[in-house]
């Protein structure tokens, strides 16, 4: 079974592609099954594309300034789909940021001075949520 | 060659220097291990008279002003003219950075350069849903004339340089349409169009257009300023971009050049001559953080520009050998850790540049890794360079590190890698084939990978990043994004729409569309549509019915298998 399924995505207009592709290659170096969608994804194809892949951990990469909006609307539309992946966010956000990020249910924020390896063990964590969660609402009766 | 006595007499005593002094030091003291250049480069404990050729000193260094002009573009540097100090400027409004720009004007800024928002990249209107949220954030938003208006307001045309960050015909044919109204020659401006379609192609994908429509765009831009703008330069070939993408001096040279060579090509295909068009080709270096081998990267690329031209055109003229160029510090080399440590590397990565021989500059500013600047940092990194000018003695002799051992094989060593990278990319069709195939960017990218896993191993020590960190955050304010201003340039366009004449703009904007299909210049015409308030994005629009739309294939970015190929 593989380590976990993970989407890469720069949603937005923003071109700053080097480091999602670093962190697209670290996170398949270490055995994760990555999906990269590349840029200019709109949120609404990549909920698409996280439903229908089935991903753990949908990976965003935003440095142009516009992280809070484009991820609020990232995690609005996931949450109409009913989409149980996690979703986060790596680029340049300022703490204050992050924290309003969090509140309205981005799973985790990397910002300036993430290693590969945090990144790498904060993704497992989250895979093995979701599949905890999904084992213990199958396991429900009635559902 | 037969060598000297005096050159034997010093292999001798570099001899004995090694086997005594050094020998006996390193028992007591070992060296630290692999010394290196930020690009990888092994550098020697000690450079000497003889570690390069005797001969050479005419073909190799020569004098400034004269090929190969490793020692400077000007013969007299700046000892008559200091370089420009060109701060980049673009924020929140056309007319926010109006006036920004007007008071870095009393401040001692000579030239601007301006930057625009994603949507304007991409070539999306401020009402286009997909720019939603980002109007303004990254650089100025521009959908019409009306901004360009406002935006130089009050600023002379023809007393002032003018870059800007954009390519092909949009921005220029509304500042066209501006000096038409205010009624300035076009003769009579001077300034730079970035137009640099291959490096967004490979470094910096926020374009919309397929990359041969980009191309033929480029080549009216270039075309239209030889005829029509003599003090204009139609491109600024930008290795800042692609170093700043995250690749080495080396690679920014190389795929520098190779740009370089490819509009070259087109040019000569649209029928101007190499004299007529490589004078008005102008260069953007990036100045990273490894002061010797950026100020040594930007001497060897002088000499690599003079002898292209020279040996590879044939071309004799000294205006078209001349490599001129604008250096901005390293954004890329910032951290968003202790942010006033930032105004050190500006400094270092300045100072390079003035070595180096730089016509222009910008400082990259501290808060630059959050948003962009605030006034505060925008006044330091001002200040810093002219602090450089006037006070810090770099300016009164010409090329002051030329004639050092080191600072002249590292020259050449760059230029000898270089060379060969560029040879590379010719045995795999040039440019345009290079980066269409994905080498270009997997190259770049593979090198950022190992970057990034030594600084994450602590073989690369970044201040304040894996290393001498401090306990506490360091919260500077930054600027952000203004929910109130990006509603109120979507009203102003919507007021643009409703308040023209439609039909006019049509027709202008269709006339616009079908040079293009005839393969005509579209320069003229898109001058017209701007006078008639056709948009940014209907421009593009128009363009993209004659181009087609990028394809999905160049949307993604990380090519993994040639990334991994360039890995191994």
């Amino acid at each position: 079974m593989s380590r976990g399924r993970v989407i890469v995505a720069k949603v937005g207009l923003d071109g700053h592609t080097t480091g999602a592709a670093v962190v697209a290659l670290g996170l398949r170096d270490a055995g994760f099954d990555v999906i990269n969608l590349g840029t200019r994804v709109r949120p609404e194809q990549a909920v698409a594309a996280a439903l229908q892949e089935d991903v753990d951990v949908i990976g965003l990469s935003i440095l142009s300034g516009a992280h809070v909006h484009l991820t609020r609307r990232v995690c609005e539309l996931a949450r109409e789909k009913g989409l149980d992946a996690a979703i986060v966010v790596g680029g340049t956000i300022p703490e204050s940021d992050a924290a309003e990020m969090r509140a309205f249910g981005t799973a985790a924020v990397f910002g300036p001075g993430t290693s590969m390896p945090a990144i790498v063990e904060a993704i497992d964590r989250l895979v093995v949520e979701r599949r905890r969660a999904r084992n213990a609402a199958a396991a429900k009766p009635g559902t | 060659m037969k060598p000297t006595d005096k050159r034997d007499a010093i292999d001798e005593a570099r001899e004995r220097w090694e086997t005594g002094p050094v020998a006996e030091s390193l028992r007591r003291l070992p060296e630290r291990k692999n010394l290196r250049t930020w690009s990888e480069i092994p550098v020697a404990r000690l450079y000497g008279p003889t570690d390069r050729p005797p001969a050479g000193y005419l073909e190799n260094i020569g004098f400034p002003g004269e090929f190969p002009y490793t020692r400077g573009a000007q013969a007299t540097g700046y000892r008559a003219k200091l370089w420009t100090r060109r701060p980049i400027t673009g924020f929140r409004s056309p007319a926010d950075t109006n006036r920004r720009v007007r008071e870095l004007l009393r401040q001692g800024q000579t030239g601007l350069h301006f930057v625009f928002d994603y949507p304007t990249l991409g070539g999306y209107d401020s009402d286009d849903p997909i720019a939603e949220g980002e109007i303004g954030v990254s650089g100025i938003p521009i959908d019409s004339l009306d901004d360009v208006r406002t935006l130089l307001d009050g600023i002379e045309l023809d007393r002032i340089s003018i870059s800007y960050s954009h390519w092909g015909p949009y921005i220029l044919s509304f500042l066209l349409a501006l000096a038409d109204e205010r009624g300035v020659a076009y003769e009579t401006l001077a300034g730079t169009t970035q137009n640099d379609v291959l490096m967004y192609y490979h470094s910096c994908p926020w374009w919309d257009l397929p990359l041969a429509g980009n191309m033929k765009l480029f080549a009216d831009v270039c075309e239209f300023a030889v005829r029509r703008m003599p003090m204009w330069n139609p491109v600024s070939i930008s290795g800042y971009n692609t170093r700043d993408g995250g690749c080495s001096a080396v690679q920014e040279m190389a795929f520098t050049f190779g740009d370089a060579i490819a509009y070259l090509d087109a040019c000569l295909e649209r029928g101007l001559g190499v004299e007529e068009i490589a004078p008005r080709f102008s260069f953007m270096l990036c100045a990273h953080i490894d002061f010797f081998e950026e100020l040594c990267k930007m001497r060897a690329m002088r000499r690599m520009w003079a002898r292209i031209i020279r040996d590879r055109y044939g071309c004799p003229d000294p205006r078209a050998q001349r490599f001129r160029f604008h250096a901005q510090t390293s954004g890329a080399s910032l951290t968003a850790q202790q942010p006033h440590n930032n105004i050190v590397r500006g400094a270092v990565e300045a100072m390079a540049a003035v070595l180096g021989g730089a016509q222009s500059l910008h400082i990259s500013c501290y808060d630059e890794t959050y948003g962009l600047p605030t006034d505060d940092a925008i006044r330091v990194s001002l200040n810093t360079q002219n602090i450089l000018a006037h006070e810090a003695g770099l300016v009164n002799t010409v090329d002051p590190l030329g004639g050092s051992y080191f600072v002249e094989a590292l020259t050449d060593e760059l230029e000898t890698r270089a060379a060969a990278l560029l040879a590379e990319i010719d045995g795999l069709g040039g440019m345009v084939n290079a980066a269409k195939s994905g080498w270009v960017m997997a190259q770049k990218h593979a090198w950022a990978a190992r970057y990034q896993a030594e600084v994450d191993r602590g073989e690369r020590t970044i201040v304040g990043v894996n290393d001498y960190r401090a306990e506490e955050a360091q919260e500077i304010h930054f600027l952000r994004p203004d929910p109130q201003a990006q509603r109120e340039k979507v009203e102003r366009l919507r007021a643009l729409r409703a308040g023209r004449d439609a039909a006019r703009a049509k027709r202008a904007c269709d006339a616009m569309r079908d040079a293009a299909r005839a393969g005509e210049n579209v320069v003229p015409h898109a001058i017209a549509a701007a006078k008639a308030d056709v948009t940014l994005g209907e421009m593009f629009a128009a363009m993209r019915a004659v181009y087609g739309e990028v394809p999905a294939r160049d949307r993604t970015f990380d090519r993994m298998d040639a990334t991994e190929e360039a890995m191994r």
